[in-house]
């Protein structure tokens, strides 16, 4: 035996720590997999021996190589055995692994209930902590259930270091096990004002971030935050409560006007940036919600703006950001107080460093006006010129779209200018946004009637230049635009000077590389292109020129009839007949361009895309509500088994369509298609496919040869450029007109008002050279208002939407009309087990001073209260605080007791009316023990449990529960919480739980599924008693 | 405070040195987020503000000789305080250590996560003295060494 241990210790020393490890790895840099794959095989022996040492070491090193990417999941159960050593080195060691490894789905987490509840009650201050920070980690429901009430006592540890980590970690409990918010947040907020500082800050973190989850039930708490901010001088705990005031004033203004003070008066004092940027966020925030009724928050603002000028004009460029972060914010509500800083943010376009130039760009879209658009998208082009790195350079893109299209393009004065940015934008290679810039050019050239002309000619020029576009790689998104421009140019073709050329354009081999969306596109306009050609030509006989474009077109098609995309085989084998056919009556010379051209009539309106779902209801319109009888059973005969599913599902429309024959069939379909065409919301697939499937008979078309158009672009400029000169003189000449007018005027006036003209001119001046059509009917008449925002339902943080201020139903409640309310809540005590602890908050509800209170308790045999040593056996203790009124304030009380189930006590309270006088009340009332007070929550493991049990010292009873239908894990949950059990073992549908009184009776619970009950105890009494309160609590719910 | 997402400390070669995540991620999540991210950050030239916008968390850096710490936090919260919080975390290593070096980090990494630990607790910050923080660990590191000291291997072996 001793040699085996003397062999043991030997090995050891030969062991690879840690240290060897890491040195190991860097030095296999070339086969680093293969050498940690040795590793790990050792570690596997290693964890193989019992020495909890080379345990602790082995795991050590697997925590190493998970970080690394390892996977070390297998190890689990060796981690929580090194969690489990009496050694504080090694459990320091296996919670470390525990907190990195673990998650929830380690299902070896349910094995460390029992002795995490160990650790956290050990006496060693540093195995509670190192407990609860592993714990942090990974704790899940279930954890959090069985430890809620252990974590809720060390909140009142003696040591500051345990209470501040137990009141963070509540957070995680919250969010886990929601239920243990309620009963837990009278001590949390008293944590508030605990005497030691990080205790206090740890408290205003937990409630800051459930408060800024759900703002509306911490409300009342203001008050006291309020004192806190104004008293604080620790810069963190003061960032933390700002910004939950910044939270709390949009539920409620008021607090809003009294916050601007202190925080304008922090702005100027504190020299913490971090401080000041918090503030300054604040204070826009509070002055976003508070839209009206603040007399002279400009100053306010003017003095966030200034404050952010100082930060933008800083060097460092954290500063810069943030400043330019924050004024985007202020931007939205103050656009003028940010526009007079135009020149800095366009200086920061500049800057080194990309995401401050992305910051200023944001910055940018709330600084144009029509006066200085051209401008600003001219300095916009120029770096996306210069621009190095496709990210930076689509964000520019991204944002020139976003800028010019704004509030439905409200500062774009002229199209012909937009149109042509768009155009150079497609010059842009490799960009993501193609599809961006093709629905801007079909936005624009279906809302702007007047543009349309120029429009068509630009997507013709682009179509005949289609292989700049697509020339280089395959994943460009660029040809996204030959989309737009297939469709503009299909759609307006009454516009297009040479139709024949950019037909010709349009059906040329190479685009069949196109995606086969943009290809399908290319079909169906190239029909409406020869619709256009066709009727050029009409009247004329035998054309020469209609009958080559039908040739073209058969000649053409085939390309697209095999293509692999359905769509485009689809379309194009559905024109090409048609084509043919339409050459047939060609040869015979009948006249077909009008039956052609009424394939494409009509005129399609922009449809917003949310229009359908508005249109209301009709009033007595049942959707649900049959519109044909259901089909009695017996009229199927012949169709049994289709009436058997209708029998089955009464409601399946398939029932109906089976007795529907075929003409039918085509009446409703026609109906439907008048409805359609004759329903401006119906919204159709997409653009170009509403007219494709209706093809009736075609006769004769004819076709002449078109002269080429003239090159559109200019040779040596920008086109955009060209139209910001040529705007520039229009405005000039309007502005020359304007002036002449106003001149006349003036003399007609005879010069009584001297007004300068020659200022620069003011926004209203500018008038727009094109109309923009913001169709009106784009969503339907009497569409409903509605707000979209719906809350995600996975968010943790929804179901900690508590309402604390309502009655916790877990403590019990006296009210002491017009003067007291008190909350009391008993729990066992850990520490001394013949005492329980009574935790009372008071709250007055008077209108006067509380200036004192005594408490005292009429002593019996079972019952006594604690006194401070020198007192007498019937002193009374006075309550350490003064309570303004309408507020609350707690107080332990502890009552050394036996089993007794009511203590009565007696409170005197001296109120103050006024300064002079007084009156004194005497209050009685009794406090209602229950037994599960004395009840604690002891780990059991099965072994001892089943020892227990059969030792036949206890008594049985059992208890039914009725009318209840909770998941069976909640009931447990709700037994373990509130009645301080926990579960010992869980097999299929019974639970075994345990728990001990303070006194040590045992007391032993079989819960099953079907809700019954079995309990035994060694002391009758308590039984009966904790089964009747388990049974109230399920009456409540 | 903040309430800090995740933190991760990786060399400028893109080697991960430490990571602490204060929400449940799992393991695959965890290894692209830290992929991605810790390219992100490489890319990025020394001269560029320590802040940026990613996925829907704000990623807050800072680079100290060869070692990248880089957290993230959520929308809301105040960027100046966490880079703080990087910085406070950097003293404490900085005053452990005795002058911290990545070598310190990478040999004694369980050290590093203690020292994190007392620091950070699920992402919040749980002493803002740096002085309190130094003694918890120096407490706790002198339980170990009388866990330790009385196990010599001579009486491991049962011959003492």
């Amino acid at each position: 035996m001793a040699l085996k241990i003397v062999k043991g210790s030997i090995d050891r020393m030969f062991d690879k720590n840690l240290q060897d490890l890491v040195r190991g790895i860097r030095n296999h840099k070339d086969d680093e997999a293969k050498y940690i794959s040795t590793c790990i095989d050792e570690i596997k022996q290693e964890l193989k021996q019992d020495n909890i040492a080379v345990k602790a070491n082995a795991v050590c090193k697997l925590t190493y190589l998970q970080m690394l990417g390892y996977d070390v999941s297998w190890a689990a159960f060796n981690i929580v055995e090194v969690m489990s050593s009496s050694k504080f080195t090694y459990k320091r060691i296996g919670y470390l692994a525990a907190s990195q490894c673990f998650h929830e789905g380690t299902d070896v987490i349910m094995l460390t209930t029992n002795q995490i509840r160990k650790d956290l009650s050990s006496p060693n201050q540093y195995d509670t902590g190192v407990a609860l920070t592993g714990l942090s980690c990974f704790v899940t429901p279930d954890l959090a259930r069985d430890l809620a009430n252990d974590i809720m006592t060390l909140m009142s540890h003696t040591k500051p270091y345990i209470r501040k980590k137990a009141v963070l970690i509540m957070y995680k409990v919250f969010l886990k096990y929601p239920e243990s918010l309620r009963p837990a947040f009278p001590r949390l907020k008293e944590k508030l004002e605990d005497p030691d500082p990080g205790v206090q800050s740890a408290a205003v973190n937990v409630i800051c971030e459930l408060a800024r989850r759900n703002p509306k039930n911490y409300l009342s708490l203001a008050p006291l935050f309020f004192k806190l901010m104004t008293s604080s001088t620790n810069n963190w705990v003061l960032i933390k409560i700002i910004k939950l005031f910044g939270a709390l004033t949009p539920l409620e203004p008021r607090l809003g006007k009294k916050l601007i003070e202190p925080l304008t008066n922090l702005i100027h004092s504190t020299s913490a940036m971090s401080l000041l940027y918090e503030c300054v966020n604040t204070v826009i925030a509070v002055l976003i919600s508070l839209s009206s009724g603040m007399p002279n928050h400009s100053a306010s603002i003017q003095l966030c703006v200034q404050k952010l000028r100082i930060l933008i004009e800083d060097s460092d460029q954290n500063l810069k950001y943030l400043g330019l972060l924050a004024m985007s914010k202020i931007l939205k509500t103050h656009p003028k107080s940010v526009q007079s800083h135009k020149d800095l943010i366009l200086q920061c376009l500049d800057d080194k460093d990309e995401s401050i130039r992305l910051r200023a760009l944001d910055l940018l879209y709330g600084m144009v006006s029509k006066k200085n658009l051209m401008e600003i998208v001219k300095k916009l082009m120029l770096h996306v010129d210069k621009a190095e790195g496709t990210t930076y350079r689509d964000e520019l893109l991204t944002k020139i779209i976003d800028i010019c299209s704004q509030s439905n393009f409200q500062y774009i004065t002229n199209f012909e200018w937009y149109i042509s940015i768009l155009v150079e934008l497609t010059r842009l290679e490799g960009t993501r946004h193609g599809h961006l810039i093709a629905s801007q050019m079909l936005d624009v050239a279906i809302r702007v009637k007047a543009i349309r002309g120029f429009a068509v000619a630009q997507m013709a020029t682009l179509l005949d230049n289609a292989h700049l576009l697509t020339g280089n790689t395959q994943r460009n998104g660029i040809c996204e635009v030959l989309y737009a421009a297939a469709w503009i140019c299909g759609e307006f073709s009454e516009h297009l000077e040479d139709p024949m050329q950019t037909l010709e354009a349009m059906l040329r081999p190479k685009v069949a590389t196109l995606p086969g969306h943009i290809q399908a596109v290319y079909v169906q306009n190239a029909a409406k292109l020869f619709a256009t050609v066709l009727r050029k030509h009409d009247g004329e006989t035998e054309s020469q020129a209609a009958q080559e474009t039908s040739q073209l077109l058969i000649d053409r098609l085939p390309l697209f009839v095999q293509s692999a995309n359905l769509e485009v085989q689809e379309r194009a084998s559905c024109i090409l007949q048609l084509v043919k056919y339409i050459q047939k009556l060609q040869q015979k010379n009948v006249e077909v361009a009008e039956e052609v051209t009424a394939l494409f009539a009509g005129e399609l309106n922009p449809v917003a895309p949310k229009a359908q779902k508005k249109v209301p209801i009709p009033e007595g319109l049942d959707l649900d509500a049959w519109i044909n009888e259901p089909p009695s059973e017996s009229e199927s005969e012949d169709e049994k088994p289709k009436a058997v599913f209708a029998k089955e599902e009464p409601k399946h429309s398939r029932s109906r369509h089976t007795e529907v024959d075929e003409k039918e069939l085509a009446r409703r379909r026609e109906v439907r298609k008048q409805e359609q065409a004759n329903n401006p919301f119906y919204i159709k697939a997409s653009p170009s496919s509403q007219k494709v499937y209706d093809a009736p008979g075609v006769e004769h078309i004819p076709v002449v040869q078109i002269d080429l158009s003239v090159p559109l672009k200019v040779p040596g400029m920008p086109m955009s450029d060209q139209y910001l000169k040529l705007e520039v003189e229009r405005r000039q000449k309007e502005k020359a007109e304007r002036k002449k007018k106003e001149k006349k005027k003036k003399r007609e006036k005879r010069g009584k008002e001297r007004k300068a003209d020659s200022g620069p001119e003011s926004e209203e001046d500018i008038t727009p050279a094109h109309q923009v059509d913001i169709v009106t009917e784009e969503m339907p008449e009497n569409a409903l208002p509605s707000d979209d925002d719906d809350k995600d339902p996975n968010d943790p943080h929804k179901a900690l939407d508590i309402d604390l201020d309502k009655y916790v139903p877990y403590c019990r409640h006296l009210q002491f009309i017009h003067v007291l309310h008190i909350v009391y809540d008993i729990q066992g005590n850990h520490q001394d087990e013949s005492k329980v602890v009574v935790s009372v908050i008071f709250e007055n509800k008077s209108d006067s001073f509380l200036k004192s209170m005594e408490f005292n308790v009429l002593d019996s045999l079972n019952s006594k209260l604690q006194r401070p040593e020198g007192a007498g056996a019937h002193d009374s203790l006075t309550v350490p605080f003064q309570l303004p009124p309408g507020q609350d304030t707690h107080a332990f009380l502890f009552v050394s007791s036996v089993s007794v189930s009511i203590v009565a006590v007696c409170i005197d309270c001296f109120l103050m009316q006024s300064d002079e006088s007084s009156t004194h009340e005497k209050l009685d009332f009794k406090l209602h023990f229950t037994c599960t007070s004395y009840l604690i929550t002891t780990p059991c493991y099965s072994d001892a449990y089943a020892k227990l049990l059969e030792s036949g010292d206890l008594k049985g009873s059992s208890l039914r529960l009725e009318g209840i239908n909770m998941p069976f894990h909640h009931l447990l949950a709700r037994i373990c919480f509130h009645h301080h059990f926990s579960v010992v073992e869980r097999i299929d549908s019974c639970a075994s739980m345990y728990s001990r009184s303070i006194q040590g009776h045992h007391v032993c619970l079989l819960v099953k599924t079907t809700v019954s009950i079995d309990a035994k105890c060694d002391e009758p009494s308590l039984l009966g008693n904790v089964l009747d309160e388990i049974k109230q609590t399920f009456s409540k719910c | 405070m903040c309430k800090m997402r995740f933190m991760l400390l990786f060399s400028r070669q893109g080697k991960l040195r430490l990571q602490k995540w204060y929400t449940a991620t799992a393991e695959r999540d965890k290894k692209k987020m830290v992929r991605e991210l810790m390219q992100v950050v490489l890319a990025r030239k020394p001269k560029m503000c320590s802040f940026l916008e990613w996925r829907d968390l704000k990623i807050v850096y800072k680079r100290y000789a060869s070692l990248y710490f880089c957290c993230a936090v959520e929308e809301q919260d105040n960027e100046l305080i966490t880079l703080e919080v990087i910085h406070r975390f950097v003293e404490l290593l900085d005053k452990y250590f005795g002058s911290v070096c990545e070598l310190d980090i990478i040999f004694n990494f369980e050290k590093a996560y203690f020292i994190l630990d007392e620091f950070l607790m699920g992402g919040e910050i749980q002493d803002t003295s740096k002085k309190s923080v130094l003694k918890a660990i120096e407490q706790a590191d002198l339980l170990q060494e009388e866990d330790e000291s009385p196990r010599s291997v001579l009486e491991e072996m049962g011959l003492a």
